[in-house]
């Protein structure tokens, strides 16, 4: 008796786990699977991007008309539940998937999307290889590293034209993770190539992304004595980094970053407070002038009242796009078959649009090229806009005025 | 490279080094006495952290005040967490330890980030940028005023197992269980007054390290590990050896990223980690058991 | 005895058929549960066995998957080759940080702490291995998702469900074995009380080693099975202590040094977590951090209450055993 209780118990728990998600309707709905790194180390960008996601359905709506539904996962920066997540909202009937800002993440849910044949928009995530593994549904919306590196050297240069400035050393500093290592490649690519560019590299120190503590890299790049700091950071070690410099009172031309996050983020700022002030970020970024910019931060303010677009201007924007990219390919394909959905999305062509550059349109690997970056440089407690000139609210300033405390 | 700049960075080594050897010692002492290896030790430190901040920031009160407050909390928090969860747990195997404190330490991560959510927190004091210049070396003022409230702490703590009665009971508890049961000592309050102190240790240096470093609930396993680190390689159990280890650990660290890449210096704690546990398993001042 | 054997043949025919009636999405969780049933087992050989409690097992799982990755990376070496590469490997490690720390009297917490040490080592090594891909990681080419090309073990994910679940089967056949051999027997009398297993005249040096080799050979084998089925490697990831608590879970939960223990923790404590973030879900909480608040309360009271695990208590329950 027992034991048969106990195999129909089994059986039974088999059963319910092979349940099929939701009957399939056809709901005039994108349902968009939306999976980010919520918690976990990755937390705070995680919930970023979120902001990005969740003002989404309204602007799409008033925009294309088109009735967009989120279906949001937290992967808790965990590699095994970003694939079983993704899974699940695949079999949950999610038409595409739009995530998740880490490129190990990225992929495994790029596996998992070309395995059920659903299409997966990347919103953030800049390691090259996901685009170079012959997928038929992944796409990025998002510069890879090398692109980064190059929008940021040539940034670099027309940051010093503008300025009429001419340094001559840099010491480069670097985060050793992935996305480090990435830009670091990237560099010691290009920057031999640009001959405009006068400065050369006289020391390179990487650091730990976990330190705590920066007071020997700080003393090594001190001693290097470089006319400017290049750095590609993360966003804590970058505001260790800025007051260490303060405490050992090295102070360099500037510190302009070819394109890391970190110095434009929020907690900069608030950590930091005036000390945060001419620090550099070449980035992926949106164009603060353009037509769809102002609708989503209008809708952003409407849903956070106390925030400000700046702050999340890459994390957000870029998510923003990615489910938009989705669901102007739902009302051009006018289905919800991912098949046909994926074929929409290659043949993507988006003008009016929120980051700077070209129109939205994806190559034969699924990457849009063109993507612009602008020089933001932090000025009054915001991350500001100041090359190229056309998006520019402000002029760069470099070298930036010498530290005091007030 | 210039001698300043090894000196420079000796220098920050050692003040460092007090400090996470202050955090190390609450995990020595708790050892020492109650057996039980606190894998909890770095999350229970980043709450202090926190406390530090929020009292900061909605009472303005400077992080070396908060002191008082946030340790006189985690000493009752300390003797509750022993005898409450912990105590049934001293005779139970190493993993089933192990394996409580590690769910202890994912509730307070995941607590922090429900309640204080993603972003670091931070505390702004006028003297956190300033530093000392002694002849050619750069002294950051947050880090030596840590340091010194390392070795105050670190002081008291050794006057007090030497000089009164309840530190001389615990370490007579520490030493022989049974024979303190059968004095009729109770051992129980012993170890949980024990791990209350080992919490005061981690609360002074959680109010402390505020000023050096921002907060986030993440923080706190790699404070943990570095905190088994420093106590192994200065002796596990020993409270000397536990300042030791971390000024050893902070300078080797300094050394290792400035001779070496700085991305890998950890690896140079960790390497001296095992040299310690294969030549002197006991740690450099621990005893011989 | 046959009850137990035909509840078990019951559960192999039950996970045998479980992909022709589960969801893509039931096949990912249960090839996860057998990943870590699998892993489980192989860390309970070490710790349930011979009592030698590792905290840094992911070392074995990384560099197994490292090293059967490198050779398909740069070579095209499919993994039967780079298996016995992997094992040699992951054995030669083990044997090597078990003859230090067994020739040097470590045990306990020392022990646990030395294995936490050299994986740690080990991850910040791997961050400086350009050759390995660094910490930018090493990315296997995916390729032929619909067709079961065995020989370079590519195929969709119904094929390493069942590689999986194999490895399970046959982990579970050498764990009896052993337990009712000598070793096992040898293990035991180490496990409960090392010096008088001596003063019996066991040479425990030697059978300890030999429960670190068993152990970081069939560690090994998993960490050639994630390389490939995740096909993307970061140090970070693969080498970090989270990675080595994670692996200890299962057993521990559901019962150190039982043969089931490392399977019925594996599929509890994912199930459990999928039911937390579901249950949330359903009651509308969706504060990050949360569902980890409610999993730790979780664990805190099966260690609290059930001291040896799920599975003992179970099984009694069950009229499995005696």
């Amino acid at each position: 008796m027992k034991r048969r209780q106990f195999n129909r118990a089994l059986a039974a728990a088999a059963a319910f786990s092979a349940l099929p998600g939701i009957v399939k309707a056809q709901a005039p709905k994108l349902k968009v699977g939306v999976i980010l790194p919520r918690s976990g180390y990755l937390g705070f960008i995680g919930q970023s991007c979120q902001k990005g996601a969740d003002l989404a359905p309204g602007v799409i709506k008033e925009m294309l008309g088109v009735d967009v539904e989120l279906m949001n996962a937290d992967f808790e920066s965990n590699v095994d539940t970003a694939r079983t997540r993704a899974e699940r909202l695949i079999q949950e009937g999610a038409h595409v998937l739009v995530g998740p800002f880490d490129s190990g993440a990225a992929a495994a849910i790029a596996q998992v999307a070309e395995q059920r044949g659903v299409p997966f928009v990347i919103n953030i995530a800049a390691a090259p290889q996901i685009t170079e593994q012959g997928y038929k549904y992944v796409f990025r919306n998002f510069q890879t590293a090398i692109d980064i590196v190059r929008n940021g050297l040539d940034l670099i240069g027309d940051l010093f034209q503008a300025t009429h400035t001419v340094p001559r050393t840099a010491v480069y500093m670097h985060v050793n993770d992935t996305f480090g290592q990435a830009m670091t490649k990237g560099i010691g690519a290009l920057l031999p190539r640009r001959t405009q560019l006068p400065f050369k590299i006289v020391d390179t120190i990487s650091y730990d992304p976990a330190a705590k503590d920066l007071t020997v890299e700080v003393s090594k790049a001190k001693a290097a004595n470089a006319d400017f700091l290049l750095l590609v950071c993360r966003l804590n070690d970058a505001i260790i980094l800025r007051r260490e410099m303060v405490k050992q009172r090295w102070n360099p031309m500037g510190i302009v970053s070819p394109g890391s996050p970190g110095m434009y983020e929020e907690q900069y700022f608030k950590a930091l407070g005036k000390l945060s002030d001419y620090s550099i970020s070449n980035v992926p970024w949106y164009n603060p002038n353009s037509k769809l910019t102002k609708v989503v931060e209008k809708a952003f303010l409407k849903q956070n009242p106390k925030d400000k677009l700046d702050f999340h201007g890459l994390n957000a924007g870029f998510t923003f796009e990615a489910i938009l990219i989705a669901a102007d390919a739902y009302k051009r394909a006018r289905s919800t078959d991912p098949k046909t959905l994926a074929d929409a999305i290659r043949q993507t062509n988006i003008v009016d649009k929120m980051s700077l550059g070209g129109p939205i349109k994806f190559n034969e690997k699924g990457q849009v090229e063109g993507i612009g970056s602008a020089c933001v440089q932090n000025m009054n407690g915001l991350p500001t806009v100041v090359l190229p000139q056309a998006a520019a609210k402000a002029k760069p300033v470099f070298p930036a005025p010498y530290y005091k405390k007030t | 490279m210039s001698l300043d700049l090894v000196a420079n960075v000796v220098v920050a080594g050692v003040l460092t080094g007090l400090l996470y050897g202050l955090m190390a010692l609450g995990l020595s002492v708790i050892f020492g006495v109650v057996r039980v290896v606190n894998f909890a030790h770095g999350e229970m430190m980043t709450v202090a952290m926190y406390a530090a901040t929020v009292l900061f920031a909605e009472l303005g009160l400077d992080p070396f005040v908060c002191v008082l407050p946030v340790a006189a909390a985690f000493f009752v928090f300390g003797y509750v967490l022993q005898r409450g969860l912990i105590n049934p747990f001293i005779t139970r195997p190493e993993h089933s330890q192990f394996m409580l404190l590690v769910a202890v330490a994912m509730v307070l991560v995941n607590a922090l980030l429900m309640v204080f959510g993603p972003s670091a927190r931070t505390v702004q004091v006028d003297y956190q940028l300033e530093s000392f210049e002694i002849g050619k070396i750069l002294v950051d003022k947050a880090r030596l005023y840590a340091a010194f409230a390392a070795v105050i702490t670190a002081s008291a703590l050794f006057a007090f197992f030497k000089l009164t009665l309840v530190g001389k009971a615990i370490r007579a508890a520490a030493d022989n269980h049974l024979g303190a049961l059968v004095v009729g000592l109770d051992v129980k309050h012993l170890y949980a007054l024990t791990f209350g102190l080992g919490a005061v240790c981690v609360a002074v240096a959680g109010c402390a390290m505020v000023l050096l470093v921002d907060v986030t609930p993440p923080l706190g396993p790699a404070y943990t590990l570095l905190a088994f680190v420093i106590v192994i390689v200065g002796g596990l159990g020993s409270m000397p050896g536990a300042l030791l280890g971390g000024m050893l650990i902070g300078v080797s660290e300094a050394l290792a990223g400035l001779l070496v890449a700085p991305s890998a210096k950890g690896m140079f704690s960790f390497g001296l980690l095992i040299l310690v546990l294969l030549f002197r398993p006991q740690g450099l001042l621990g005893k011989k058991t | 005895m046959s009850k137990a054997s035909a509840a078990l043949a019951v559960l192999a025919a039950l996970l045998i058929a479980l992909p022709a009636f589960a969801g893509n999405y039931a096949l990912s969780v249960a090839t996860l549960i057998l990943y870590f049933a699998y892993t489980g087992q192989a860390w309970n050989v070490m710790m349930g066995f011979a009592g030698q409690l590792s905290l840094g097992h992911a070392l074995y799982v990384g560099v197994g998957a490292y090293a059967a990755g490198g050779l398909f990376f740069h070579y095209g070496i499919g993994p039967w080759a780079g298996l016995w590469l992997a094992i040699a490997l992951c054995v030669a490690l083990g044997l090597f940080v078990g003859f230090l720390a067994f020739r040097f009297g470590i045990s306990g917490v020392y022990f646990a702490l030395l294995t936490i040490a050299f994986a740690e080592f080990t991850r910040i090594g791997f961050d400086h291995l350009d050759w390995l891909g660094g910490p930018g990681g090493m990315f296997l080419k995916v390729a032929q998702r619909d067709t079961w090309d065995i020989l370079n073990f590519r195929g969709p994910p119904l094929m390493y469900y069942y590689a999986i679940l194999f490895l399970c089967a046959a982990a579970l056949a050498l764990c009896r074995l052993l337990l009712r051999s000598k070793a096992g027997y040898y293990w035991q009398a180490i496990r409960e009380n090392e010096e008088a297993a001596q003063a019996l005249g066991i040479d425990t040096f030697r059978w300890k080693m030999l429960a670190v080799a068993i152990s970081s050979a069939m560690t090994a084998v998993s960490g050639v099975f994630f390389a490939f089925y995740y096909n993307n490697l970061f140090p970070e990831q693969i080498f970090h202590i989270s990675r080595s608590i994670e692996i200890i879970l299962g057993p521990v939960i559901g019962g150190v040094g039982t043969l089931f223990g490392p399977i019925l923790g594996a599929a509890v404590l994912t199930l459990l977590s999928d039911g937390i973030t579901d249950g949330l879900a359903a009651l509308g909480w969706e504060i990050p951090g949360i569902k980890q608040v409610f999993y730790g309360v979780v664990l805190l009271g099966v260690v609290m209450f059930l001291p040896n695990g799920i599975w003992p208590p179970l099984a009694r329950m069950l009229r499995l055993r005696k």
